[in-house]
Protein backbone atom coordinates (compact mmCIF):
# COMPACT_ATOMS: atom_id res chain seq x y z
CA UNK A 1 0.00 0.00 0.00
CA UNK A 2 1.40 3.33 -1.07
CA UNK A 3 0.05 5.55 1.67
CA UNK A 4 -0.16 2.97 4.72
CA UNK A 5 2.26 1.06 6.11
CA UNK A 6 0.70 -1.65 8.76
CA UNK A 7 3.17 -3.41 11.36
CA UNK A 8 3.54 -6.87 11.99
CA UNK A 9 1.09 -7.22 14.96
CA UNK A 10 -0.52 -9.88 17.28
CA UNK A 11 -3.69 -10.56 16.05
CA UNK A 12 -5.85 -10.10 19.08
CA UNK A 13 -8.87 -11.44 17.91
CA UNK A 14 -7.04 -14.80 16.73
CA UNK A 15 -5.19 -14.52 20.58
CA UNK A 16 -9.21 -15.28 21.83
CA UNK A 17 -8.53 -19.20 20.41
CA UNK A 18 -5.50 -20.15 22.44
CA UNK A 19 -4.84 -17.31 24.27
CA UNK A 20 -6.28 -17.29 28.42
CA UNK A 21 -3.22 -19.95 29.63
CA UNK A 22 -2.39 -17.57 32.44
CA UNK A 23 1.43 -18.38 31.93
CA UNK A 24 2.29 -14.63 31.84
CA UNK A 25 3.87 -12.11 34.37
CA UNK A 26 1.58 -10.72 36.55
CA UNK A 27 1.20 -7.40 35.23
CA UNK A 28 2.09 -5.16 38.42
CA UNK A 29 5.35 -7.41 39.64
CA UNK A 30 7.87 -6.37 37.58
CA UNK A 31 8.58 -2.77 38.11
CA UNK A 32 5.90 -0.36 38.67
CA UNK A 33 3.95 -1.11 41.60
CA UNK A 34 1.66 1.82 40.97
CA UNK A 35 0.18 2.33 37.75
CA UNK A 36 0.31 -1.03 35.92
CA UNK A 37 -1.00 -1.33 32.72
CA UNK A 38 -1.25 -4.92 30.25
CA UNK A 39 0.58 -3.80 27.06
CA UNK A 40 3.84 -3.80 28.16
CA UNK A 41 3.49 -8.13 29.37
CA UNK A 42 4.94 -10.49 27.07
CA UNK A 43 3.32 -13.88 26.30
CA UNK A 44 4.17 -16.94 27.81
CA UNK A 45 1.88 -19.42 26.26
CA UNK A 46 3.93 -21.69 24.42
CA UNK A 47 0.87 -23.22 22.73
CA UNK A 48 -0.08 -20.14 20.70
CA UNK B 1 -12.59 1.56 17.21
CA UNK B 2 -9.86 3.55 15.86
CA UNK B 3 -7.24 6.13 17.45
CA UNK B 4 -5.23 8.57 15.40
CA UNK B 5 -2.46 10.87 16.64
CA UNK B 6 0.54 12.31 15.66
CA UNK B 7 4.07 12.61 16.70
CA UNK B 8 7.27 13.61 16.43
CA UNK B 9 6.36 13.54 12.33
CA UNK B 10 4.80 10.09 12.22
CA UNK B 11 0.83 9.65 11.43
CA UNK B 12 -0.28 6.89 13.45
CA UNK B 13 -3.87 5.09 13.38
CA UNK B 14 -4.39 2.33 16.03
CA UNK B 15 -7.12 -0.46 15.17
CA UNK B 16 -8.25 -0.74 18.93
CA UNK B 17 -9.82 -4.31 18.41
CA UNK B 18 -7.13 -5.97 16.21
CA UNK B 19 -4.53 -4.43 18.11
CA UNK B 20 -3.20 -3.28 14.25
CA UNK B 21 -0.81 0.00 14.36
CA UNK B 22 -0.62 2.12 11.19
CA UNK B 23 1.98 4.24 10.09
CA UNK B 24 0.54 6.37 7.53
CA UNK B 25 0.67 9.87 5.66
CA UNK B 26 -0.91 12.66 5.44
CA UNK B 27 -3.29 12.06 2.93
CA UNK B 28 -4.26 8.26 4.14
CA UNK B 29 -4.47 10.58 7.82
CA UNK B 30 -6.83 12.44 6.82
CA UNK B 31 -8.88 9.66 4.64
CA UNK B 32 -9.21 7.50 7.50
CA UNK B 33 -10.80 10.34 9.67
CA UNK B 34 -13.47 11.19 6.56
CA UNK B 35 -13.90 7.60 6.10
CA UNK B 36 -17.06 6.46 7.60
CA UNK B 37 -18.69 9.88 8.03
CA UNK B 38 -18.45 10.87 3.79
CA UNK B 39 -19.36 9.26 0.88
CA UNK B 40 -16.10 8.44 -1.27
CA UNK B 41 -17.44 10.77 -3.67
CA UNK B 42 -17.41 13.67 -0.86
CA UNK B 43 -13.81 12.40 0.59
CA UNK B 44 -12.21 12.34 -3.06
CA UNK B 45 -13.77 16.02 -3.46
CA UNK B 46 -12.17 17.27 -0.01
CA UNK B 47 -8.75 15.90 -0.07
CA UNK B 48 -8.32 16.78 -3.53
CA UNK B 49 -9.36 20.56 -2.69
CA UNK B 50 -7.05 20.42 0.59
CA UNK B 51 -4.21 18.89 -1.14
CA UNK B 52 -4.27 20.80 -4.43
CA UNK B 53 -1.20 22.21 -4.06
CA UNK B 54 0.63 18.53 -4.12
CA UNK B 55 0.74 16.96 -7.69
CA UNK B 56 0.59 13.56 -6.51
CA UNK B 57 -3.18 13.69 -5.14
CA UNK B 58 -5.46 13.25 -7.44
CA UNK B 59 -9.11 11.43 -7.77
CA UNK B 60 -7.38 8.45 -8.70
CA UNK B 61 -4.70 8.41 -6.29
CA UNK B 62 -7.68 8.98 -3.47
CA UNK B 63 -9.70 5.84 -4.92
CA UNK B 64 -6.92 3.91 -4.49
CA UNK B 65 -6.19 4.87 -1.33
CA UNK B 66 -9.80 4.15 -0.28
CA UNK B 67 -9.11 0.68 -1.81
CA UNK B 68 -6.61 0.27 0.43
CA UNK B 69 -8.41 1.20 3.83
CA UNK B 70 -11.42 -1.04 2.51
CA UNK B 71 -8.89 -4.13 2.02
CA UNK B 72 -7.76 -3.48 5.90
CA UNK B 73 -11.01 -2.96 6.67
CA UNK B 74 -12.51 -6.55 5.46
CA UNK B 75 -9.00 -8.06 6.76
CA UNK B 76 -10.10 -6.99 10.23
CA UNK B 77 -7.11 -4.42 10.64
CA UNK B 78 -9.05 -1.26 10.25
CA UNK B 79 -12.55 -0.94 11.55
CA UNK B 80 -12.64 -3.96 13.60
CA UNK B 81 -15.49 -4.51 16.28
CA UNK B 82 -15.45 -5.06 19.88
CA UNK B 83 -16.39 -9.18 20.11
CA UNK B 84 -14.60 -9.53 23.55
CA UNK B 85 -16.66 -8.26 26.08
CA UNK B 86 -18.10 -11.75 26.75
CA UNK B 87 -14.61 -13.20 27.47
CA UNK B 88 -13.76 -10.82 30.39
CA UNK B 89 -16.38 -12.16 32.58
CA UNK B 90 -15.61 -15.81 31.33
CA UNK B 91 -12.07 -15.79 32.30
CA UNK B 92 -11.94 -14.44 35.42
CA UNK B 93 -15.21 -16.90 36.40
CA UNK B 94 -12.92 -20.00 34.97
CA UNK B 95 -11.00 -20.62 38.25
CA UNK B 96 -9.68 -19.28 41.76
CA UNK B 97 -6.25 -20.07 40.70
CA UNK B 98 -3.42 -17.60 42.25
CA UNK B 99 -0.01 -17.41 40.63
CA UNK B 100 1.62 -14.12 42.46
CA UNK B 101 2.07 -13.07 45.72
CA UNK B 102 3.90 -10.05 47.03
CA UNK B 103 4.95 -10.83 50.07
CA UNK B 104 5.25 -7.91 53.15
CA UNK B 105 8.28 -9.41 54.78
CA UNK B 106 8.89 -6.22 56.43
CA UNK B 107 6.43 -3.48 57.73
CA UNK B 108 9.23 -1.36 58.81
CA UNK B 109 11.70 0.68 56.51
CA UNK B 110 15.34 2.30 57.17
CA UNK B 111 14.32 5.19 55.21
CA UNK B 112 11.78 7.97 56.53
CA UNK B 113 10.56 9.22 52.50
CA UNK B 114 7.31 11.41 53.24
CA UNK B 115 6.17 10.28 49.97
CA UNK B 116 5.65 6.83 50.55
CA UNK B 117 2.59 5.00 49.63
CA UNK B 118 2.98 2.39 52.29
CA UNK B 119 3.84 5.08 55.17
CA UNK B 120 7.36 4.31 55.52
CA UNK B 121 6.21 0.66 55.21
CA UNK B 122 3.83 0.62 58.37
CA UNK B 123 0.38 0.47 55.80
CA UNK B 124 -0.72 2.54 58.65
CA UNK B 125 -0.29 -0.18 61.13
CA UNK B 126 2.08 -1.32 63.54
CA UNK B 127 6.27 -1.97 62.65
CA UNK B 128 6.47 -5.73 61.86
CA UNK B 129 8.54 -8.07 60.50
CA UNK B 130 7.35 -11.93 58.79
CA UNK B 131 7.94 -14.96 60.36
CA UNK B 132 9.72 -17.65 58.30
CA UNK B 133 6.75 -19.68 59.10
CA UNK B 134 4.71 -17.57 57.64
CA UNK B 135 6.71 -16.87 54.77
CA UNK B 136 7.24 -20.50 54.25
CA UNK B 137 3.26 -21.00 54.76
CA UNK B 138 2.72 -18.33 52.29
CA UNK B 139 5.03 -20.28 49.81
CA UNK B 140 2.84 -23.77 50.16
CA UNK B 141 -0.71 -21.72 50.11
CA UNK B 142 0.74 -20.50 46.72
CA UNK B 143 1.55 -23.65 45.56
CA UNK B 144 -2.02 -25.14 46.94
CA UNK B 145 -3.88 -22.31 45.15
CA UNK B 146 -2.30 -22.31 41.89
CA UNK B 147 -3.68 -24.94 39.90
CA UNK B 148 -2.18 -26.48 36.94
CA UNK B 149 -0.01 -23.10 36.86
CA UNK B 150 4.00 -23.24 36.17
CA UNK B 151 5.33 -20.25 36.42
CA UNK B 152 4.58 -18.86 39.69
CA UNK B 153 5.87 -15.53 41.31
CA UNK B 154 7.08 -14.27 45.02
CA UNK B 155 7.86 -10.70 45.38
CA UNK B 156 9.69 -9.39 48.30
CA UNK B 157 8.14 -6.37 49.60
CA UNK B 158 8.22 -3.84 52.49
CA UNK B 159 8.51 -1.66 53.69
CA UNK B 160 12.38 -2.32 53.44
CA UNK B 161 12.64 -6.38 52.48
CA UNK B 162 16.68 -6.56 53.21
CA UNK B 163 15.33 -5.35 56.82
CA UNK B 164 14.24 -9.28 56.87
CA UNK B 165 16.87 -10.36 54.31
CA UNK B 166 17.08 -14.14 56.80
CA UNK B 167 13.51 -14.63 55.91
CA UNK B 168 13.97 -13.82 52.14
CA UNK B 169 16.86 -16.17 51.78
CA UNK B 170 15.14 -18.94 53.73
CA UNK B 171 11.73 -18.57 51.66
CA UNK B 172 13.77 -18.70 48.94
CA UNK B 173 15.65 -22.08 49.42
CA UNK B 174 12.57 -23.38 50.59
CA UNK B 175 10.41 -22.46 48.06
CA UNK B 176 13.53 -24.26 45.58
CA UNK B 177 13.27 -27.28 47.94
CA UNK B 178 9.39 -28.11 46.56
CA UNK B 179 9.43 -26.39 43.38
CA UNK B 180 10.20 -29.95 41.25
CA UNK B 181 8.47 -32.07 43.08
CA UNK B 182 5.16 -29.43 42.56
CA UNK B 183 6.05 -28.89 39.55
CA UNK B 184 6.28 -24.86 39.39
CA UNK B 185 9.02 -22.67 38.34
CA UNK B 186 9.16 -19.58 40.78
CA UNK B 187 10.24 -16.43 39.95
CA UNK B 188 11.18 -13.99 42.74
CA UNK B 189 11.61 -10.22 42.63
CA UNK B 190 13.23 -8.36 45.75
CA UNK B 191 12.47 -4.28 45.81
CA UNK B 192 15.09 -2.68 47.25
CA UNK B 193 15.60 1.04 49.10
CA UNK B 194 19.65 -0.17 48.48
CA UNK B 195 20.89 0.82 52.06
CA UNK B 196 21.37 -2.67 53.27
CA UNK B 197 23.00 -3.94 49.56
CA UNK B 198 26.39 -5.65 50.22
CA UNK B 199 27.99 -8.37 48.39
CA UNK B 200 26.25 -11.10 49.69
CA UNK B 201 22.79 -10.01 48.96
CA UNK B 202 24.14 -8.84 45.09
CA UNK B 203 25.56 -12.93 44.69
CA UNK B 204 22.35 -14.54 46.25
CA UNK B 205 20.00 -12.11 44.11
CA UNK B 206 21.81 -12.93 41.00
CA UNK B 207 21.94 -16.65 41.76
CA UNK B 208 17.74 -16.57 43.16
CA UNK B 209 16.18 -13.70 41.91
CA UNK B 210 14.83 -13.37 37.93
CA UNK B 211 14.16 -9.80 39.01
CA UNK B 212 15.45 -6.46 40.92
CA UNK B 213 13.43 -3.46 41.67
CA UNK B 214 15.99 -0.79 42.99
CA UNK B 215 14.64 2.67 44.17
CA UNK B 216 16.38 5.73 42.79
CA UNK B 217 14.75 8.95 41.81
CA UNK B 218 17.16 10.42 39.21
CA UNK B 219 19.53 13.45 40.31
CA UNK B 220 20.62 13.75 43.68
CA UNK B 221 18.82 16.80 44.81
CA UNK B 222 15.80 15.21 43.71
CA UNK B 223 16.27 11.82 45.34
CA UNK B 224 17.43 13.11 48.40
CA UNK B 225 14.46 15.55 48.93
CA UNK B 226 12.50 12.44 49.87
CA UNK B 227 14.32 9.80 50.64
CA UNK B 228 16.16 10.37 53.57
CA UNK B 229 17.13 8.23 56.97
CA UNK B 230 15.21 9.22 60.19
CA UNK B 231 18.06 11.44 61.01
CA UNK B 232 16.92 13.43 57.81
CA UNK B 233 20.24 12.62 55.89
CA UNK B 234 19.70 11.93 52.33
CA UNK B 235 20.28 8.35 50.84
CA UNK B 236 21.67 9.01 47.63
CA UNK B 237 25.52 8.85 47.41
CA UNK B 238 25.34 5.57 49.71
CA UNK B 239 23.26 4.01 47.33
CA UNK B 240 23.99 4.89 44.07
CA UNK B 241 27.44 2.59 43.87
CA UNK B 242 26.02 0.09 45.37
CA UNK B 243 23.11 0.25 42.67
CA UNK B 244 25.85 1.08 40.26
CA UNK B 245 27.42 -2.61 41.25
CA UNK B 246 24.25 -4.16 42.00
CA UNK B 247 23.37 -3.33 37.94
CA UNK B 248 26.40 -4.26 36.51
CA UNK B 249 26.80 -7.55 38.51
CA UNK B 250 23.22 -8.44 37.01
CA UNK B 251 24.90 -9.50 34.05
CA UNK B 252 21.88 -10.06 31.54
CA UNK B 253 19.44 -10.63 34.31
CA UNK B 254 16.17 -8.41 34.64
CA UNK B 255 16.15 -5.50 36.84
CA UNK B 256 15.02 -1.87 36.85
CA UNK B 257 16.13 1.30 38.56
CA UNK B 258 12.49 2.85 39.46
CA UNK B 259 11.87 6.40 40.68
CA UNK B 260 8.77 8.57 41.69
CA UNK B 261 8.21 12.00 40.25
CA UNK B 262 5.85 14.43 41.99
CA UNK B 263 5.08 17.59 41.27
CA UNK B 264 8.24 19.61 42.46
CA UNK B 265 10.50 17.28 39.42
CA UNK B 266 7.68 17.53 36.42
CA UNK B 267 11.25 17.87 34.53
CA UNK B 268 11.30 14.09 35.17
CA UNK B 269 12.95 13.49 31.82
CA UNK B 270 16.43 14.64 33.95
CA UNK B 271 16.16 12.41 36.52
CA UNK B 272 15.56 9.50 34.01
CA UNK B 273 18.46 10.93 31.69
CA UNK B 274 20.60 11.12 34.76
CA UNK B 275 19.70 7.22 35.93
CA UNK B 276 21.19 6.37 32.05
CA UNK B 277 23.86 8.59 32.62
CA UNK B 278 25.05 6.77 35.83
CA UNK B 279 24.95 3.25 33.44
CA UNK B 280 21.75 1.85 34.54
CA UNK B 281 19.66 0.94 31.70
CA UNK B 282 16.67 -0.98 32.72
CA UNK B 283 14.56 2.26 34.09
CA UNK B 284 11.26 3.01 35.63
CA UNK B 285 9.68 6.54 36.27
CA UNK B 286 6.42 6.50 38.12
CA UNK B 287 4.29 9.18 39.07
CA UNK B 288 3.61 9.58 42.71
CA UNK B 289 0.81 7.89 44.84
CA UNK B 290 -0.57 10.33 47.13
CA UNK B 291 -3.60 12.45 48.90
CA UNK B 292 -4.27 15.36 46.39
CA UNK B 293 -3.80 17.57 48.98
CA UNK B 294 0.23 16.78 49.39
CA UNK B 295 2.19 19.44 48.58
CA UNK B 296 4.05 17.49 46.13
CA UNK B 297 0.52 15.70 44.32
CA UNK B 298 0.60 16.62 40.92
CA UNK B 299 -2.00 18.92 39.80
CA UNK B 300 -4.19 19.63 36.91
CA UNK B 301 -1.77 22.02 35.20
CA UNK B 302 1.12 19.68 35.79
CA UNK B 303 -0.51 17.55 32.74
CA UNK B 304 1.02 19.52 29.49
CA UNK B 305 4.39 19.42 31.06
CA UNK B 306 4.21 15.90 31.74
CA UNK B 307 2.85 15.12 28.30
CA UNK B 308 5.99 17.10 26.91
CA UNK B 309 8.43 15.37 29.46
CA UNK B 310 6.63 11.95 27.92
CA UNK B 311 7.43 13.24 24.47
CA UNK B 312 10.98 14.42 25.10
CA UNK B 313 11.44 11.02 26.80
CA UNK B 314 10.63 9.04 23.30
CA UNK B 315 12.62 11.11 21.14
CA UNK B 316 15.91 10.71 23.42
CA UNK B 317 15.57 7.36 23.75
CA UNK B 318 15.53 7.19 19.62
CA UNK B 319 18.50 9.45 19.46
CA UNK B 320 20.27 7.21 21.98
CA UNK B 321 19.55 4.06 20.81
CA UNK B 322 21.38 5.83 17.20
CA UNK B 323 24.43 6.70 18.87
CA UNK B 324 24.59 3.54 20.21
CA UNK B 325 23.55 4.18 24.34
CA UNK B 326 20.16 2.82 24.69
CA UNK B 327 18.14 2.41 27.74
CA UNK B 328 14.90 1.12 28.29
CA UNK B 329 11.65 2.74 29.76
CA UNK B 330 9.46 0.38 31.53
CA UNK B 331 6.64 1.79 30.41
CA UNK B 332 7.70 2.44 26.90
CA UNK B 333 8.24 -1.25 26.43
CA UNK B 334 5.83 -2.91 24.34
CA UNK B 335 5.81 -5.74 22.43
CA UNK B 336 3.59 -5.62 19.40
CA UNK B 337 4.42 -9.32 18.22
CA UNK B 338 4.61 -11.38 21.64
CA UNK B 339 2.47 -9.03 23.62
CA UNK B 340 -0.21 -10.48 25.40
CA UNK B 341 -3.81 -12.06 24.30
CA UNK B 342 -7.04 -10.33 24.88
CA UNK B 343 -7.69 -12.77 27.76
CA UNK B 344 -4.97 -10.70 29.58
CA UNK B 345 -5.63 -7.17 28.01
CA UNK B 346 -9.22 -7.53 29.39
CA UNK B 347 -8.62 -9.19 32.76
CA UNK B 348 -6.29 -6.97 33.70
CA UNK B 349 -3.49 -7.32 36.58
CA UNK B 350 -4.98 -9.78 38.47
CA UNK B 351 -5.67 -8.08 41.73
CA UNK B 352 -7.77 -9.63 44.13
CA UNK B 353 -7.71 -12.85 41.69
CA UNK B 354 -4.53 -14.47 40.72
CA UNK B 355 -1.95 -12.07 42.41
CA UNK B 356 -2.40 -10.90 46.34
CA UNK B 357 -0.44 -9.15 48.78
CA UNK B 358 0.71 -11.08 52.27
CA UNK B 359 1.37 -8.64 55.24
CA UNK B 360 3.52 -10.20 58.61
CA UNK B 361 0.24 -10.98 60.32
CA UNK B 362 -0.60 -13.91 57.34
CA UNK B 363 -3.50 -11.11 56.15
CA UNK B 364 -4.48 -11.31 52.42
CA UNK B 365 -5.02 -8.49 50.24
CA UNK B 366 -5.89 -7.94 46.61
CA UNK B 367 -2.54 -5.90 46.58
CA UNK B 368 0.40 -4.54 48.22
CA UNK B 369 -1.57 -0.93 47.74
CA UNK B 370 -4.49 -2.23 49.91
CA UNK B 371 -2.56 -3.15 52.49
CA UNK B 372 -3.45 -1.94 56.00
CA UNK B 373 -7.37 -0.99 54.18
CA UNK B 374 -9.67 -3.56 56.33
CA UNK B 375 -12.41 -3.14 54.23
CA UNK B 376 -10.09 -5.45 52.01
CA UNK B 377 -8.92 -8.00 54.19
CA UNK B 378 -9.48 -11.51 52.05
CA UNK B 379 -8.62 -13.55 54.13
CA UNK B 380 -5.23 -15.35 55.61
CA UNK B 381 -2.75 -17.87 53.98
CA UNK B 382 -4.00 -20.72 56.48
CA UNK B 383 -7.44 -20.29 55.84
CA UNK B 384 -7.80 -19.42 52.62
CA UNK B 385 -9.53 -16.60 50.85
CA UNK B 386 -12.81 -16.25 53.24
CA UNK B 387 -13.93 -12.78 52.12
CA UNK B 388 -15.45 -14.03 48.94
CA UNK B 389 -17.24 -10.41 48.66
CA UNK B 390 -13.89 -8.76 48.02
CA UNK B 391 -12.39 -11.44 45.89
CA UNK B 392 -15.82 -11.33 43.20
CA UNK B 393 -15.34 -7.26 43.71
CA UNK B 394 -12.17 -8.03 41.85
CA UNK B 395 -13.46 -10.53 39.62
CA UNK B 396 -15.82 -8.20 37.96
CA UNK B 397 -12.71 -5.62 37.09
CA UNK B 398 -11.91 -5.67 33.83
CA UNK B 399 -12.09 -3.56 30.86
CA UNK B 400 -15.13 -3.58 30.64
CA UNK B 401 -16.01 -2.76 34.10
CA UNK B 402 -16.38 0.96 33.54
CA UNK B 403 -19.23 3.13 31.21
CA UNK B 404 -15.81 5.69 31.03
CA UNK B 405 -13.53 2.72 29.05
CA UNK B 406 -16.31 1.88 26.96
CA UNK B 407 -14.93 3.76 23.95
CA UNK B 408 -11.96 4.43 24.83
CA UNK B 409 -8.83 3.57 22.55
CA UNK B 410 -6.59 2.93 25.12
CA UNK B 411 -8.88 -0.10 26.70
CA UNK B 412 -7.10 -3.09 25.67
CA UNK B 413 -3.06 -1.39 26.45
CA UNK B 414 -4.34 -0.51 30.40
CA UNK B 415 -7.43 -3.05 30.95
CA UNK B 416 -9.58 -0.59 32.85
CA UNK B 417 -6.48 0.56 34.56
CA UNK B 418 -5.54 -0.10 38.29
CA UNK B 419 -8.03 -0.85 40.81
CA UNK B 420 -6.10 0.88 43.67
CA UNK B 421 -5.91 4.25 41.98
CA UNK B 422 -9.43 4.30 41.44
CA UNK B 423 -10.07 3.10 44.67
CA UNK B 424 -7.92 6.50 46.15
CA UNK B 425 -9.32 8.36 43.27
CA UNK B 426 -13.13 8.02 43.57
CA UNK B 427 -13.52 5.52 46.28
CA UNK B 428 -14.41 2.91 43.86
CA UNK B 429 -12.33 0.03 42.61
CA UNK B 430 -14.99 0.41 39.52
CA UNK B 431 -14.27 4.25 39.31
CA UNK B 432 -11.93 5.95 36.67
CA UNK B 433 -8.54 8.24 37.79
CA UNK B 434 -8.91 10.44 34.87
CA UNK B 435 -5.56 11.70 35.55
CA UNK B 436 -3.34 8.25 35.52
CA UNK B 437 -5.80 7.42 32.51
CA UNK B 438 -4.29 10.67 30.88
CA UNK B 439 -0.33 9.77 31.94
CA UNK B 440 -1.46 6.30 30.22
CA UNK B 441 -2.58 7.21 26.89
CA UNK B 442 0.30 9.84 26.16
CA UNK B 443 2.61 6.79 27.16
CA UNK B 444 1.18 4.79 25.07
CA UNK B 445 1.26 6.89 22.15
CA UNK B 446 4.86 7.50 23.03
CA UNK B 447 5.64 3.56 22.95
CA UNK B 448 4.11 3.19 19.83
CA UNK B 449 5.65 6.01 18.52
CA UNK B 450 9.31 4.62 19.38
CA UNK B 451 8.02 1.43 17.26
CA UNK B 452 7.16 3.01 14.07
CA UNK B 453 9.99 4.81 14.28
CA UNK B 454 12.18 1.53 15.02
CA UNK B 455 10.49 -0.03 11.92
CA UNK B 456 10.87 3.12 9.84
CA UNK B 457 14.55 2.61 10.48
CA UNK B 458 14.77 -1.15 9.85
CA UNK B 459 13.31 -0.11 6.47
Amino acid sequence: MKRIKTLETRDLCKSAVKGGCGECQTSCQSACKTSCGVANQQCENSNK
Amino acid sequence: MIHQYKLNGYSIVLDTCSGSVHSVDDVAYDIIAMYKEKSADEIVSDICEKYKDREDVTPEEVRLCLDDIAELERGGKLFSKDIYEGLAFDFKNRSNDIKALCLHVAHTCNLNCEYCFASQGKYHGERAIMSLETAKRAIDFLVEHSGARHNLEVDFFGGEPLMNWDVVKKTVEYARSIEKEKNKNFRFTLTTNGVLVNDEVIDFCNREMHNVVMSLDGRKEVHDRFRVDYMGNGSYDKIVPLFQKFAKARGGKSYYVRGTYTHLNTDFTKDIFKMADLGFTELSMEPVVCAPDDPYALTKEDLPVLFEQYEILAKEMLKRKKEGRPFTFYHYMIDLTNGPCIYKRISGCGSGTEYMAVTPCCVLFPCHQFVGDEKYSMGNIWDGVTNEGVRDMFRSCNAYARPECKDCWAKFYCSGGCAANAYHATGSINGVYEYGCELFKKRMECAIMIKVAEDEEND
